[in-house]
């Protein structure tokens, strides 16, 4: 998912009244259009038509699939899992199966969500709470960090997960080495997938529960403060409990966002089955088994299936936290 | 078995790191909570504020300075080459393909997939079920580049216009009478079309989602004061409708256009650049980490940056007009 992030979305008023009918009612009066619903139906199944070509494929048999056309199915209805048992485990074709590379990518995406939520929630919080001089300075700055694409910070932060940075003789990030060797400790693990996703998160995460957070009742902070309760209490027994459908939707968006990375992972994880996530595994096998048709689709809808169900199953929360403030990238 | 304890290994790696991280939080707002009086407001900054500016500090600030001093220097990062990698970019012709072929992802994919969102978002408000076929042509969008790359790359697969056809395109290109199929990923310059669709078929649900919430929210009266006064079908949708819209059609319209400067996954994915296809952001990985001439690959960053910038501004100073009419 690569939609970049930012702006809330202006929509118009709804009217204070409740009477809502809006175009679509009106229209649904005058025009109950059969040519619409055709319309829509024939771009729903085109839209469906290549996800549902791929799980037939990975469910075709080997031969099957790599020399007649999925749709062949309704002549030849041999169907098999054979593909998925070969490209899960590994098996004669293709040696190194899926299943190390998809615990990867729970192992990257859980603490790559919660991270950032976290520190974001914090940030949050104190830029509208906190009164303090040049706060409005620092919320656009945050928001405008976005213009920095991704790709531009890659090289400076792999160099300093392996090498360290210094400022001429001061250094800035150390340079951590395993015991006695010249890699880094970091190099095989996961940890520098973690900071950079939630590097990379940040300014949008803080924008989104600012916009939230910052529109909680001024009464129940005052309240608070006036009992004598501290920031800190007040943000775990207040803000963190009435900020929950904001966190839930930037939450999915996260996972999701972080599962179906690839250009991070490529940079900070390598191939290797030790901390590689699904999405270079799948990059990986398309181009050294392109021919391979029956495993890479079989390998591609393993991929595809946790954010499906993500998806489908949380649809409501994801749309919210769409309409809250678009997608990011 | 051996996969599924190394597997949930993993997995517990992941959690202990979340459990040590709540732990760490926890202690450092103990802490925290025992400042009292004049250090009380700066202990809750640098605890609430800092994390977040330590790490865009590292992870963003001091990289776009880093590589934007890179983008002069060259490939090896020691010597100063002034503005040569930037000459190399708007100069050589390999380079003026992936610009041009830039130019038109980020002016084609955004416009397709914005109109036909709102074209669907339109159409879905006449329907009375709408919700099975919004969640279909919104499904694409949880689907990763890599993935859509692997489901798409078997749409246009190519086999021998003699044999049987593996590729739908192909199997209907040959349908409707075309006999000589073309190979689509090689038919240049067409194929960065058949790649640009598959961006067209992510973003178009997000499109249609956000377009169709603002089309509901506009006030029903304002529907009905237009059509006493006779405005109706086009007349209503061009001077009612759009005008309506027209803050979040921009949204959608930028953020799409973001996306597409940056798309890397599914060029490297379906093509790797090859057959002329080659866009900026995977010619920057691609400088960057397999020919490792740090200097060009900066300075492909510089300019997807710099592109980015009027987007953004523009959203910074939307942003600070709604917060001043608040």
């Amino acid at each position: 998912m690569s939609v970049e992030a930012h702006e809330i979305i202006p929509m118009p008023q709804p009217d204070p009244h409740g009477r809502q009918e809006s175009i679509p009612e009106a229209a649904k009066r005058k025009l109950s259009s059969p040519w619409a619903t055709g319309l829509v139906i024939l771009i729903t199944v085109l839209w469906t038509i290549p996800t549902f070509g791929l799980l037939v494929t990975s469910l075709r048999p080997s031969e099957q699939a790599q020399n007649t056309g999925w749709w062949t199915i309704i002549t030849d209805p041999t169907l098999t899992l054979d593909n998925y048992s070969q490209v899960i485990s590994g098996g004669s074709v293709i040696p190194n199966g899926i299943a190390p590379y998809f615990f990867n990518s729970f192992a990257i995406a859980i603490p790559a969500a919660i991270f950032p939520l976290v520190i974001a929630c914090m940030a949050a919080y104190a830029i509208a709470w906190i009164p303090f001089r040049g706060s409005t300075f620092v919320f656009f700055t945050i928001f405008a960090l976005q213009v920095i694409p991704l790709q531009m910070s890659l090289l400076p932060l792999l160099t300093m997960f392996n090498k360290g940075w210094s400022l001429g003789p001061i250094p800035i990030f150390p340079d951590l080495n395993k015991p006695g060797t010249e890699q880094s400790i970091f190099i095989g693990t996961y940890v520098p997938l973690w900071i950079a996703h939630t590097m990379f998160a940040l300014p949008l995460a803080i924008f989104l529960l600012h916009n939230f957070i910052n529109q909680l009742p001024r009464e129940l902070f005052e309240a608070a403060r006036v009992d004598g309760a501290s920031h800190f209490l007040i943000f775990r027994k207040l803000v963190l409990p009435l900020t929950v459908p904001a966190i839930a939707s930037f939450a999915i968006f996260q996972f999701l966002w972080v599962w179906n990375d690839l250009l991070v992972a490529l940079t900070f994880a390598g191939g290797t089955p030790d901390v590689a996530p699904i999405t270079a595994y799948l990059a990986n096998i398309k181009g050294s088994y392109g021919a391979q048709i029956h495993l890479i689709t079989a390998g591609a809808f393993v991929a595809i299936v946790v954010p499906l169900i993500v998806f489908f199953s949380l649809q409501r929360f994801f749309v919210r936290g769409l309409l809250a403030g678009s997608v990011k990238g | 078995m051996e996969e599924v304890t190394s597997g949930l290994a993993k997995i517990g790696t992941g959690l202990a790191a979340v459990a040590i991280f709540i732990a760490l939080l926890l202690i450092v707002f103990f802490i925290g909570a025992r400042a009292r009086g004049k250090l009380q407001h700066p202990a809750a900054m640098i605890v609430f504020l800092g994390p977040a500016i330590v790490l865009l500090a590292y992870g963003l600030i001091a990289p776009a300075f880093l590589t934007t001093a890179g983008s002069f220097k060259d490939a090896t990062g020691q010597n100063w080459v002034g503005l040569a990698n930037f000459g190399w970019i708007f100069t050589t012709p390999s380079n003026r393909e992936v610009l041009l072929n830039t130019a038109l992802w980020i002016i084609i994919a955004p416009l397709v997939s914005t109109a036909l969102g709102l074209t669907l978002a339109l159409l879905l408000d006449r329907m009375r079920r709408e919700s099975i076929s919004k969640s279909l042509i919104f499904m694409p969008m949880a689907i990763s580049f890599v993935g859509a790359g692997i489901i798409w790359g078997l749409v246009y697969e190519y086999r021998d216009p003699a044999g049987a056809q593996i590729g739908l395109l192909s199997q209907i290109a040959q349908w409707i009478g075309m006999e000589d199929p073309p190979n689509w990923l090689l038919w240049q310059p067409f194929n960065n079309f058949f790649l640009m669709v598959i961006m067209i078929w992510i973003q178009v649900g997000f499109a249609m989602v956000v377009l169709s919430a603002a089309i509901k929210a506009i006030p029903g009266d304002v529907v009905e004061a237009a059509e006493l006064d006779g405005a109706t079908g086009w007349k209503l949708f061009s001077r009612v409708t759009i005008p309506m819209i027209r803050g979040t059609l921009i949204v959608v319209l930028t953020t799409i256009i973001i996306a597409v400067l940056k798309v890397f996954d599914i060029v490297r994915v379906m093509t790797n650049g090859n057959f002329g296809t080659q866009v900026v952001a995977n010619e920057m990985y691609a400088q960057s980490f397999v020919q490792f001439d740090v200097g060009r690959g900066s300075a492909l960053a510089v300019v997807l940056f710099v592109a980015v910038i009027p987007l953004i501004a523009y959203n910074v100073i939307q942003l600070r007009k709604e917060r001043t009419i608040r």
